[in-house]
């Protein structure tokens, strides 16, 4: 079975790709044009990904696919099942992807009547994974706006574009103020 | 030959043929005569007008039938054709003989001679329908005409569509008017609900799934798929574009390509014992079965069970309890261990 590994491929030369990962393809699909509006300097290249990354391996085509650079994880808190595809997707992503380049997503925490997933079950999960976790209803345009610019910028990093920053830098920079890592508490 | 000596010669044939012809025309009116059930013989011989009124009276219906059945074959053979004969069959077949006039009149007996005060109203509809309107009252009140009940009865179908009563005791009394008015044996509630009367129709009628023959199921998700491309961005790349087309493809096989029949409510009532996976789970240890009651509500249920596997909110395919809707004609489900 094959396994997201982050520098397993040459990085494409002004090109970043980030994979989404999650059920909700109409979500994901505007996420992801929401990202393409956003003026920048590097041309970006943006994979889609939606449901069973643990069932439907890679294609076989591995040569298409160029590095990823970033992982988002998008769960719903509306719907146990995204949170169970995201947490078997994540078995199959390496290590190393988690210094700084995955985060987490969470969508629909506006609406605290239909949530089924409690907001701590996404955080601890985020903890666990000591990775970044954001908040956002992603069907409000401004709302997806506004996430599409952090999430580019934070692609921008992760690909290397901003001179000075790595994407560990990033991870601490986010870790210290918003989620304290759990042996700092 | 004189001309003269060829016409009798003629005349002759002709005599001989149509008493063949006779013979098996009689032949055939015994032989459908005789299918009659007596219980049957005079609605059916009224139906089939051709005995006059006057000629039916002078029939003796007490006899034996094979008697009964050579009296009315005499009366019929001097003037009946095959056609008639044949009129006569397809009489005998279409057994149910609704009569529209004698359905309300027999309605509104029953319903007037169990309670005083009841006032009700027709109105004849397309399709053999007649609607209802029952206006309630008791012994000591006028009818109240601000809380009245409608049915809908299809005389050619073995459904009738009711509005909900206010009064819920008058509801068994409803049934028995409709079954008996209607020449039925039983009246049985389907667990079917909804506010829009053409769904409801739709669906007991089996009319909502109209695909056309010719269809090929192939093209459509094709073009589909050609949607998606040219809405897309080359820059953003679908990985599971295959088990897209599955989710696509076995929705279709569910529901279909027609658009679903409005129901509002669907309505699961379990009593089954609590499965758990945990060993020592208290719940599962309980002897009796819980009680629990699911109910999805939607302001177009169907459609939005269709469009879950596509939204990536479940998968495909759906439970077999949600599926059966329209086809069992049911959305008050009870589920119970077996």
């Amino acid at each position: 079975m094959s396994v997201l590994r982050p520098l397993d491929k040459q990085p494409g030369l002004n090109t970043a790709t980030i994979l989404l990962v999650g059920t909700e393809d109409a979500l994901l699909q505007q996420l992801a044009d929401a990202m393409l509006k956003e003026d920048c300097a590097s041309e970006l290249k943006i994979f889609s990904f939606f449901s069973h990354l643990a069932r439907s391996l890679p294609l076989p085509s591995d040569v298409n696919r160029p590095r990823i650079d970033l992982i988002m994880f998008v769960v719903n808190l509306h719907s146990k099942y995204s949170l169970q595809n995201v947490e078997e997707s994540l078995r199959h992503v390496d290590a190393t992807f988690f210094l700084g380049k995955v985060g987490f997503l969470a969508m629909g925490a506006g609406q605290e009547s239909h949530c089924s997933i409690h907001r701590n079950t996404v955080t601890k999960l985020a903890n666990t994974y000591r990775s970044p976790l954001f908040f956002c209803d992603l069907e409000r345009e401004g709302f997806r706006a506004t996430v599409a610019q952090r999430l580019v910028r934070m692609l921008q990093i992760c690909a290397g574009h901003v001179p000075g920053v790595s994407a560990l830098n990033l991870l601490s920079l986010l870790r210290s103020s918003e989620n304290p890592a759990p042996e700092d508490l | 030959m004189k001309k003269a000596d060829i016409v009798p010669n003629i005349v002759k044939q002709y005599s001989n043929h149509a008493k063949e012809m006779d013979e098996t025309v009689a032949e055939f009116f015994k032989r459908t005569i005789l299918k009659i059930p007596m219980t049957e013989m005079m609605t059916i011989l009224k139906a089939w007008d051709f005995l006059s009124e006057k000629q039916l009276q002078n029939v003796n219906f007490r006899q034996r039938k094979e008697s009964l059945v050579q009296d009315l074959v005499l009366l019929c053979e001097k003037r009946a054709s095959v056609h008639d004969a044949a009129l006569l069959d397809i009489v005998c077949e279409d057994i149910d003989l609704f009569d529209m006039e004698q359905f309300k009149s027999s309605f509104k007996k029953i319903l007037q001679r169990a309670l005083k005060n009841v006032m009700v109203s027709f109105r004849d509809a397309e399709e053999n329908a007649v609607w209802i309107r029952i206006a309630w009252g008791t012994q000591y009140r006028k009818p109240n005409q601000y809380k009245p009940v409608y049915v809908v009865y299809y005389s050619q179908t073995p459904y009738a569509f009711t509005s909900s009563c206010p009064l819920r005791s008058n509801i068994p009394l409803l049934g028995q008017a409709l079954t008996v008015a209607s020449n039925h044996h039983k009246i049985v509630k389907m667990d079917l609900r909804s506010r829009y009367l053409d769904s409801l129709k739709a669906i007991v009628f089996k009319q909502y799934n109209q695909t056309f023959e010719t269809y090929n199921s192939t093209t459509p998700l094709q073009e589909k798929s050609l949607e998606l491309d040219i809405h897309m961005d080359s820059r953003i790349i679908h990985e599971n574009r295959i088990e897209k087309e599955r989710v696509q493809r076995v929705t279709q096989e569910t529901f279909g390509d027609y658009s679903q029949p409005r129901l509002e409510f669907a309505q699961y009532k379990l009593e089954t014992k609590f499965k758990s996976d945990f060993n020592g789970d208290i719940l599962a240890e309980r002897k009796e079965p819980l009680r629990c009651l699911i109910k999805f509500s939607s302001p177009h249920l169907l459609e939005a069970l269709k469009s879950l596997a596509p939204a990536g909110i479940a998968d495909a395919p759906l439970s077999p309890l949600l599926t059966c809707i329209p086809n069992k004609g049911m959305n008050y489900f009870k589920i119970k261990d077996k």
